[in-house]
């Protein structure tokens, strides 16, 4: 019975705990069960990422209503990969919450944190298996509402404003998405995706499906903070409590660059963006974002920050990889996904190691910290080298695909933007690795006073470096990443080479 | 207490029947215009007139917020658990027609039974987010 319902479990698992955690006793209970839930979840993604790696397609009926009317959940190799980054970042995450959300939350909203996480997990996971459009907003909005209750449980006062901040810019995002559906409705009738597919090439001429295309362009450049479209990032994941940033960071706007990628290519298709100046457009701004969120990152004096304005020029090399339409770019977008997730909840982790025992990420108040928590320092050295792109690391591997597209196109600016932003990535990860190691100054202006500051305890430290080696191992080992990327955007991209 | 005699004694009077158009709607929703969304609102109308008529403290004895937190997450598992009976009774997830021996009977009691769990969660809701704006303020 698993196996038939397989796609539908992973998203009717979170829901059903979600209410299940809301009532649990504050406490233990409902860190406990969540966790249980999550890597069942995982577990969940891992079979079904092995059900079609081999290039099937699985379709399952909602209701036992058959597509296009009812709503379908369809699982193809790319939607797989994206499941299973989401459920396991959820699941690597959950035994880090334990000690941090004790210290950063209080103690009477823990049942109704875990709850909002659960449901932010439902929202991500179900944007990933659904192949209905409208039903892919609902769960958008799922997942936005439980983020922006998440993040505005930050400690500090302006976690309330950041949420509010990407509270609104998130409904724009997701009310545009919602017009350009509603549009593509008027026109076709159908909601589903695959058979959107089939019947918009008719009408491709119609002022009405290029305007859809806009709003949902922008409705979800919004959403994945694409540069110009970013300014809510910083904010919220700066003041978000250190468990909601690693979460977010590595999932949702993953999730929001994998439904553009499913959007453009699996309803539109490339033909559409290469009659309009769309993909120009995406190379553009793709390469403004990875120049100017790069340049941001280097002057900005809270760490968690710095890494915000690091991840919108993240999300420009995943840009590129759109804006190339190619397989290769493709490939490197989708790589990048992955890779992205394991290395900036690398990062994220070992700050929130630190949050956890100097109560700050100021960069001032992390001086010499490198030799007070050694592992945390080493941890983080290496999700800086992987962020840098250095041979030997994850994060080579999605810089070197993106560059093999950048040469097959022969757009050597974007040769050139792909390595000057990896220059400046060395010069804010440096920033942080020049303090914390070099600089052994007494740490006057933190609240504790610097003796007590010692190693990380191993429940933050045991889920950072299980990510740590994961950025290594996937440096070398490509086959999960590139292995199943490379025919899930030959997939997409149908018989276009 | 001669404060408001008359609100008081109106919204006595109208609290049932309020109520039970909220039953209406909910239970009508299957066929005419209604559901448990609206019906769920109404319901919860009834209660917020009457914690403004007769104070926080007064609905509170009435239906305490703990009890409130337990519906809404009830709501939600009826909904997601008829889902669950579909699958179990060999069907797909929310395919009310196993439910009974046949395939119309079985689409009423599911639609039923998800409409309730919806005006459920809905009204228990409102009345969360109505007592915690009215807490605002007291200490």
């Amino acid at each position: 019975m698993i196996e038939s319902h397989l796609s539908l479990l992973i998203v009717v698992i979170p829901l059903i705990a979600a209410p299940v955690v809301a009532v649990l006793p504050n406490g233990r209970a409902p860190w406990l069960f969540s966790t249980l839930v999550t890597w069942s979840v995982f577990y969940l993604a891992i079979l079904q990422l092995a059900n079609v790696s081999t290039g099937g397609v699985v379709s399952y009926e909602l209701g036992g209503w058959a597509p296009p009317w009812g709503i379908e959940y369809r699982i193809d190799s790319v939607n797989a990969l994206v499941a299973l980054i989401v459920s396991g970042i959820a699941a690597i995450s959950l035994p880090y919450a334990l000690t941090s959300v004790a210290k950063e939350i209080p103690e009477k909203q823990t049942s109704l944190f875990y709850a909002a996480f659960l449901l932010c997990l439902t929202g991500l996971l179900g944007i990933t298996q659904t192949g209905d459009i409208f039903n892919l907003f609902v769960f958008l909005e799922i997942s936005s509402l439980s983020s922006y209750a998440l993040i505005s449980l930050g400690r500090q006062r302006q976690a309330l404003t950041a949420s509010y901040q990407y509270l609104i810019m998130g409904t724009i995002g997701a009310t545009f998405f919602l017009i350009g559906v509603g549009l593509l409705y008027a026109m076709t009738g159908t909601l589903n995706m695959q058979d959107l597919s089939q019947r918009l090439p008719e009408i491709f001429e119609h002022r009405t499906i290029h305007t859809a295309f806009a709003f949902i362009m922008v409705g979800f450049a919004l959403k994945l903070a694409m540069f110009p479209l970013h300014l809510w990032l910083p904010n919220a994941y700066t003041y978000a409590p250190s468990i909601v940033t690693i979460f977010l960071a590595a999932t949702a706007t993953k999730v929001a660059v994998y439904v553009m990628i499913r959007v453009i290519f699996g309803v539109f298709s490339l033909h559409l963006i290469e009659s309009t100046p769309t993909d120009e457009l995406f190379l553009l701004l793709g390469m403004a974002g990875v120049i100017a969120a790069s340049i941001s990152a280097i002057y900005q004096t809270n760490a968690k920050r710095l890494f915000a304005y690091s991840s919108v020029a993240q999300i420009g090399y995943m840009v590129l990889g759109i804006g190339f339409g190619s397989v290769l770019g493709l490939t490197a977008s989708f790589v990048h996904i992955f890779n992205h997730a394991i290395m900036k909840a690398a990062l994220f982790m070992a700050l929130g190691a630190i949050l956890y025992r100097t109560g700050s990420n100021q960069v001032k108040d992390m001086r010499g910290l490198a030799h007070k928590m050694p592992w945390t320092f080493a941890a983080f050295v290496i999700g800086g080298l992987s962020l840098i792109g250095v041979p030997g690391t994850a994060g080579f591997i999605s810089k070197w695909y993106l560059v093999l597209a950048a040469l097959e196109q022969q757009s050597w600016i974007v040769v050139a933007v792909i390595l000057t932003g990896s220059l400046l990535a060395v010069a804010y990860v440096w920033k942080l690795v020049e303090i914390m190691y070099f600089n052994s100054g007494p740490n006057a202006s933190s609240k504790t006073s610097s003796e007590d500051i010692k190693e990380a305890p191993l429940s933050l430290l045991l889920p950072l470096w299980l990510l740590v080696i994961a950025n290594i191992y996937f440096g070398f080992d490509t086959s999960l990443t590139v292995g199943i990327a490379e025919p899930a955007a030959t997939m997409l991209l149908g018989d276009k080479p | 207490m001669m404060h408001n005699l008359i609100l008081k004694v109106i919204s006595k009077f109208l609290i049932p029947l309020i109520m039970l158009f909220a039953l209406y709607v909910q239970f009508h929703g299957d066929f005419g215009p209604g559901g448990g969304f609206q019906a769920g609102v109404i319901f919860s109308a009834a209660f917020i007139l009457y914690t403004i008529v007769f104070g926080l403290d007064a609905a509170k004895k009435i239906i305490p917020p703990g009890v409130l937190k337990v519906l809404a997450s009830l709501g939600v598992l009826i909904y997601a658990g008829t889902g669950i009976a579909g699958l179990i009774l060999g069907g797909n997830y929310l395919e009310y027609g196993v439910l009974a021996s046949n395939q119309i009977a079985g689409q009423h009691i599911g639609i039923l039974v998800i409409e309730l769990g919806v005006g459920i969660t809905v009204a228990s809701v409102m009345m969360i987010i109505f007592f915690a704006f009215a807490e605002r303020g007291r200490s």
